[in-house]
């Protein structure tokens, strides 16, 4: 996909969000979207940018809500000061967890997240100051600065806008630049990368702890918007969703997550009051179908099919004969011993 | 008597609890490293299999007064079925790939069989009766000695050593243990490579159902009841490596205890003792207490 389409994507995308409020989309629901697209993005940057699958970054966006809704609450923080509260002890807990974690590698790099993930879960549930059960309810929206009320949905709207394509971009940015190449690199060919001479490890941590920090923005956010933070933001169930959004919008891609987390945020919105329990199983089903035939997500099968589409009509001249043959080789090739 | 301030029957009673905990973790992760072994796939729902494997034995006694006895061996047989559908079905055409995506698929699996349970039994537990001949208790002198736990532990013991007899002395376990590093080269040899992967999985599933029978006069048979376990389970294969199937025995019985005992001197820190474990082995020794890999 071309730059120029990606971009005139992204403005489309922009002129839709900026006049959302005023073409009857409900704000608070565009806020959540927003929230949750920008902690899939920042999942994003750690699967399909560095390879790395974590399935706890709930706790970072889960940890962060908690935070900032304390600081808030119970300190009297205005949005901003708790905001970078939750965002730096996001960024100290994905140091933590890298330090831990990025000794394993694949599966286990895996296991251990989830399990540490857990852990915070616990200590979420028994903590004093978060509620417990209950989790922290009431936090009051405050003043931007002191300056700016954010009580009213439209203004609040606007601001979360704002912050989520400053960190947009950020991402965007953090990925096409040098830094982002090593570690697509690492993604492709991780010990090519280290014969190479880079510190591989650094350049992992120093990922990991980017996209905890991100989440954790996602989460403070969240808790500012709807004004509680619970122990459902801190379950595994979380990570499990956010993958989920990454999944099928297109693990990899620019926009993928937050089309993933579109669709993921509106189904559960549509389906919670009419199917209960069998959302999870909704959300279960589309794991797994995604899994066996999706597996590019959305975008990245658009993707896919545009390029074959462009492809098939450029070899058309010199004869399908040579494409058909390229592909037959490709399946080939992906035939296993328990065919 | 008193050791380290604690009555002795108290303390001695949380190890059996500790003990009984750990069996279940022992089954598990055996279950998931013979799983992983073969197919190189980390079974996510391994929980969810263990949970059908407490409700088969719940349906069967109310449904069609099956008993408990019968139970352990008919929960195994059907939820083996079911893993042996999954794998055809499903997990057969990941292999090649990523092995995350199987845990992906498996997760989702999970959610599928908990969301479908959860819709058809809600959250509240089911209550599934001790059979006569184990309920009760035995007094040992220095303890009062729970006759069902012993059993599940006594049980739990001899399901393990068994599959650890059948995978390292046997012929088929040799084809497994062959499959498991040139599973082309077994099959040249003329083993029906996808029979035994097929096999292996619903063995897993049926190891991880028996584990669910074991546990559903003790526990409230739940449709959650396996997913909390699960990341406990996963944390005790990374502490133990996947590497040697004792190991896993022996990790799990061990953090079973010491959760056990963490219950008595520290209980705030009983749920998170295994993870914090966890963290100071992979600090430590980050294959795991008897993985090989580096």
């Amino acid at each position: 996909m071309s730059a120029r389409s990606i971009r005139l994507i992204s403005l489309l995308l922009l002129a839709l969000a900026l006049v959302a409020p005023y073409v009857g989309l409900y704000p608070v629901f565009v806020m959540k979207l927003l929230c949750f697209a920008l902690f899939a993005c920042a999942f994003n940057l750690l699967l399909g940018f560095t390879g790395l699958l974590s399935f706890g970054h709930a706790a970072f966006f889960g940890g962060a809500a908690y935070v900032t809704g304390w600081f808030i609450k119970a300190q009297g923080w205005t949005p901003e000061l708790g905001v970078l509260a939750g965002v730096v002890g996001a960024a100290l807990l994905g140091l933590i967890f890298g330090g831990v974690a990025i000794r394993r590698q694949g599966i286990y790099f895996a296991m251990v997240t989830l399990a540490l993930a857990q852990m915070v879960f616990f200590l979420c549930l028994q903590a004093p100051f978060t509620g417990g059960e209950d989790g922290l309810q009431g936090v009051p929206r405050g003043s931007l600065l002191g300056l700016l009320p954010l009580g009213s949905d439209i203004v609040m709207y606007y601001v979360v806008l704002a912050v989520f394509v400053a960190a947009y971009l950020g991402i965007q940015r953090i990925v096409t630049s040098p830094f982002g190449q090593v570690l697509k690199m690492i993604r492709e060919n991780e010990p090519r990368a280290i014969s190479l001479g880079y510190e591989v490890d650094r350049y992992k941590l120093m990922a990991f702890v980017l996209s905890a920090a991100l989440s954790g923005l996602a989460g403070s956010l969240k808790t500012v918007v709807m004004g509680f933070s619970t122990l459902s933001d801190v379950h595994w169930s979380m990570s499990g969703e956010v993958i989920l959004m990454s999944l099928l919008g297109g693990v990899g891609t620019f926009f993928g997550p937050v089309l993933g987390a579109g669709v993921v945020i509106a189904l559960q919105n549509m389906l919670a009051d009419k199917v209960g329990a069998w959302v999870t199983v909704i959300i279960g089903a589309i794991f797994v179908v995604c899994v066996l035939a999706f597996r590019k997500g959305m975008v990245g099968e658009l993707v896919g099919w545009l390029d074959h589409r462009r492809t098939r009509k450029a070899t058309a001249g010199q004869g399908g004969a040579t494409q058909a043959a390229h592909e037959a080789r490709a399946s080939e090739a992906q035939a296993d011993i328990t065919a | 008597m008193e050791i380290f301030g604690i009555p002795h029957q108290a303390f001695l009673g949380q190890l059996m609890l500790g003990l009984v905990n750990g069996a279940f973790y022992a089954i598990l992760s055996l279950g998931l490293a013979v799983i992983f072994g073969l197919l190189d796939i980390v079974n996510f729902a391994h929980g969810a299999l263990y949970m059908l494997g407490a409700f088969a034995a719940w349906i069967a006694l109310d449904s069609f007064g099956i008993n408990y006895w019968l139970a352990l061996i008919v929960a195994p047989l059907a939820v083996g079925v079911v893993g042996v559908l999954i794998e055809r079905l499903l997990l057969k055409r990941l292999y090649g790939l990523d092995p995350l995506y199987g845990l992906l698929l498996t997760f989702g699996l999970s959610l599928i069989f908990e969301g479908v349970f959860r819709e058809r039994f809600g959250v509240s537990g089911q209550s599934y009766p001790v059979p006569e001949l184990l309920s009760g208790a035995t007094n040992l002198g220095f303890m009062i000695l729970p006759n069902y736990r012993a059993w599940v532990v006594l049980a739990s013991l001899v399901v393990c050593l068994g599959t650890w007899f059948i995978i390292e002395r046997t012929r088929l376990g040799a084809y497994l243990r062959a499959g498991t590093e040139n599973a082309r080269l077994v099959q040249a040899f003329g083993v029906n490579v996808p029979l035994m992967v097929m096999l292996t999985y619903g063995a897993g599933a049926a190891l991880a159902a028996f584990a669910g029978v074991l546990a559903a006069p003790i526990v409230q048979v739940t449709p959650l009841m396996g997913s909390n376990l699960i990341i406990v389970v996963f944390a005790v294969v990374v502490i133990g490596g996947m590497g040697s199937i004792l190991g896993s025995v022996i990790t799990g019985l061990g953090l079973g205890v010491i959760e056990g005992l963490t219950r008595v001197f520290y209980p705030e820190a009983s749920n998170v003792v295994v993870f914090v474990i966890m963290a100071i082995v992979l600090m430590l020794r980050p294959a795991g207490l008897f993985g090989k890999e580096a």
